[in-house]
């Protein structure tokens, strides 16, 4: 029974990491690397308790996504059609979106650093699985959005190694000259990878105000965004592997939750736990990492 | 390439107007009537009181909105001018807010929060003429003529009532408590909390967690939730949190389990959600908001006084809450939280306030 709490709490940590990593595969294959997911994260979280509050679960994910995408379309603008430094970018996009939410909060709400009360989505059990006793917490009262963003990896997996989009997708984040001179449109192609990741992320944040909390709290993602572009390096660059990553740093957030007090190691050290973690994993864990080899650099037609 | 820089250009200002947006708080600056200057009636100029909230801000349901109340009906029945400021996200610029409202010819400025007591301190030093407010912090060395007042407040007297209610309250026997920031401060709730539940039920078991060790913690309802669906799952069936806005994430934890939950620092079940409200069992209330109107009629009068003031039982600046919506819950073990009260004030309970004190208090039990 211990097992499975604790596997359920790692799944519901993860997720967030999990969408917003997702995401990252889709605008790094792309060829732009996206600091700002943490903003895009944050701007989900707000918006979504503005969609939930005033229409309903439905359109705070669709405000989320919108948000998402709106900021993820500003860095693409910068990135890809002004060659601003990416990195530069997406710290910009992340003083924003904090900066934006709130103001906001402050103008919706009333508040700067929390909004209403909002519901999120009925949850829902597995059929058949829910019903064993020891399975019970992973299979029963599951948020949809946990759902949705375990059946994103293989629809992402085919997505990315299996239709036309993807293999573009991937050709001009490993060489965008060659495919230029194929005829595929590089601008478009990272314009769709960096604002899938924007969605993705938008979504993430979503899922902690209305399927986690039930409320927005200023600063709730805690760093999610820049933990989630670790589970994605981790992870390969492939939404598989990331699935991995995302359920290794969520079991290390619900084991840093779970080892109490009373342990013998002191309590600092256990809530370093899925710091040092990233660290680890970060530094020599990884045997091979392979990212897109144009990651990061700005592609102009001029130059190559 | 003519659009393209104009473009480049509006973006540029879109970014910039958005870091404006959020940086710069808003410092209303007295209303400049024209016609008033004529007039010289310097009796008529309106006294001036600031407040810089604690992380977590207004809106947190507990400790700031508490501070914000007491704001409130001072400026209603004082017809004070009030502003009232949030720090940014970490709390850096803490300092520069006291400092700002200090310059802006504010004659009485709160700090909301133990965080606040070094830069008190020193705004303090630089502006004598202004009288500081401070709430839950203790600024060393100051006596009545200072123009400091600390406000503080017997938490762990209010937290025992609540952890006696908790104990009294739990058919599972097993009660649970979750802080935010590890902090002497927040201890004093948990020691206090856990020797009630001791008291009323020497055979109760308790679980205490923290949220973390930063002031993030205060601001992380999806760690505090997580944590509570632990304590739930180990048993816990009434549960207590002293972790400003994380707690919104136990009060929905404990709330979708059909288990109670203890509010704090305001009266939480006033805000909870409909579904909430059954589940809510009573709120450890620490009165900020009197304390903070206190001080405002004090200075109002003139009769302000630096130094420390300390709310407790005896005269109601802690306590637990009873409303239209836990009446019932709660009636059945009131005449035995007030027995507790008066045994409390009368000095008969030595309530611990931190780790030594409550294995102390332990033993003193068997």
């Amino acid at each position: 029974m211990f097992a499975a709490e604790l596997l359920a709490s790692s799944l519901r940590m993860a997720v967030p990491i999990l969408l917003t990593a997702i995401g990252a595969v889709f605008t790094e294959r792309s060829g732009i690397v996206n600091i700002g997911l943490e903003g895009m994260m944050i701007v989900g979280s707000f918006w979504a308790s503005v969609g939930a509050y005033f229409y309903g679960p439905m359109m705070g994910l669709l405000f989320a996504m919108m948000a998402g995408a709106f900021l993820a379309l500003i860095h693409s603008v910068t990135t890809v059609t002004f060659r601003v430094n990416q990195v530069v970018s997406g710290v910009a996009l992340n003083i924003l979106a904090y900066g934006s939410s709130r103001f906001l909060s402050l103008v919706i709400f009333g508040k700067a650093t929390t909004s209403h009360h909002v519901s999120g989505f009925n949850p829902v059990d597995i059929p058949g699985l829910s019903n064993i006793p020891f399975l019970k917490p992973l299979f029963a009262d599951i948020s949809p959005v946990l759902i949705m963003a375990l059946i994103m990896v293989p629809i992402s997996k085919y997505i990315i190694e299996k239709t036309v989009f993807g293999l573009r997708l991937r050709s001009v984040g490993e060489n965008p000259l060659a495919a230029d001179t194929l005829g595929i449109d590089v601008f478009t192609m990272r314009y769709a990878g960096v604002i899938i990741s924007g969605m993705l992320a938008g979504i993430a944040g979503a899922y902690l105000t209305m399927e986690h909390t039930g409320m927005y709290v200023e600063g709730m993602t805690q760093g999610k965004g820049y933990i989630a572009m670790a589970a994605m390096i981790f992870g390969n660059w492939t939404p598989t592997g990331t699935l991995g990553a995302s359920l290794l740093f969520g079991f290390a957030e619900a084991l840093s939750l779970r080892a109490g007090e009373g342990s013998i190691v002191p309590y600092q050290f256990i809530k370093m736990i899925p710091y040092v973690l990233t660290l680890a994993v970060l530094t020599g864990i990884v045997k091979k990492s392979t990212p897109p080899a144009a990651s990061g650099v700005p592609y102009d037609r001029s130059t190559g | 390439m003519k659009i393209r820089e104009l473009l480049a250009l509006s973006l540029v200002v879109l970014l910039v107007l958005g870091l404006v947006a959020g940086c710069g708080q808003k410092v209303d600056a007295p209303a400049e009537e024209p016609a008033s200057e004529g007039q010289e009636e310097p009796e008529e100029k309106k006294i001036k009181v600031g407040l810089v909230y604690d992380i977590g801000g207004r809106g947190d349901l507990s400790f700031n909105d508490s501070a914000y109340a007491g704001l409130k009906r001072a400026e209603q029945d004082f017809g004070l001018e009030v502003t009232d400021l949030e720090p940014s996200g970490g709390g850096e610029d803490r300092e520069q807010l006291l400092r700002l409202l200090a310059e802006d010819g504010y004659d009485l400025i709160f700090g909301v929060g133990f965080m606040f007591t070094d830069h008190i301190a020193k705004v303090a030093e630089e502006f004598p003429d202004v009288k500081f407010g401070l709430i839950d912090g203790a600024v060393e060395d100051i006596d009545s003529s200072s123009n400091i007042s600390c406000l503080m407040f017997k938490e762990h007297e209010g937290s025992f009532l609540v952890g006696a209610a908790a104990a009294l309250k739990s058919e599972s026997g097993k009660v649970g408590f979750i802080g935010g920031m590890k902090s002497p401060l927040i201890e004093r709730f948990e020691y206090g909390y856990l020797a009630g539940a001791k008291y009323a039920n020497p055979n109760v078991e308790t679980f205490s967690d923290y949220v973390g060790t930063t002031g993030d913690a205060f601001k992380d309802p999806v760690k505090a939730k997580e944590l509570a669906l632990k304590q739930i799952k180990a048993g816990g069936d009434v549960l207590y949190h002293a972790s400003g806005a994380s707690g919104i994430g136990m009060i929905e934890a404990a709330t979708a389990n059909k288990k109670l939950s203890i509010g704090v620092d305001s009266d939480q079940s006033l805000t909870a959600t409909d579904e909430q409200k059954p589940f809510i069992l009573t709120s450890m209330m620490k009165r900020v908001d009197n304390s903070v109107y206190e001080t405002i009629k004090a200075f109002v009068e003139g009769k302000f006084e630096g130094g420390y003031r300390v709310f407790g039982l005896d005269d109601d600046g802690v306590g637990y809450a009873v409303n239209e919506f836990n009446e019932e819950l709660i009636s059945d073990i009131q005449p035995k939280l007030d027995e507790l009260k008066a045994k409390v004030i009368k000095g008969e309970i030595k309530v611990p306030a931190d780790k030594n004190e409550y294995e102390e208090f332990l033993t003193t039990l068997k």
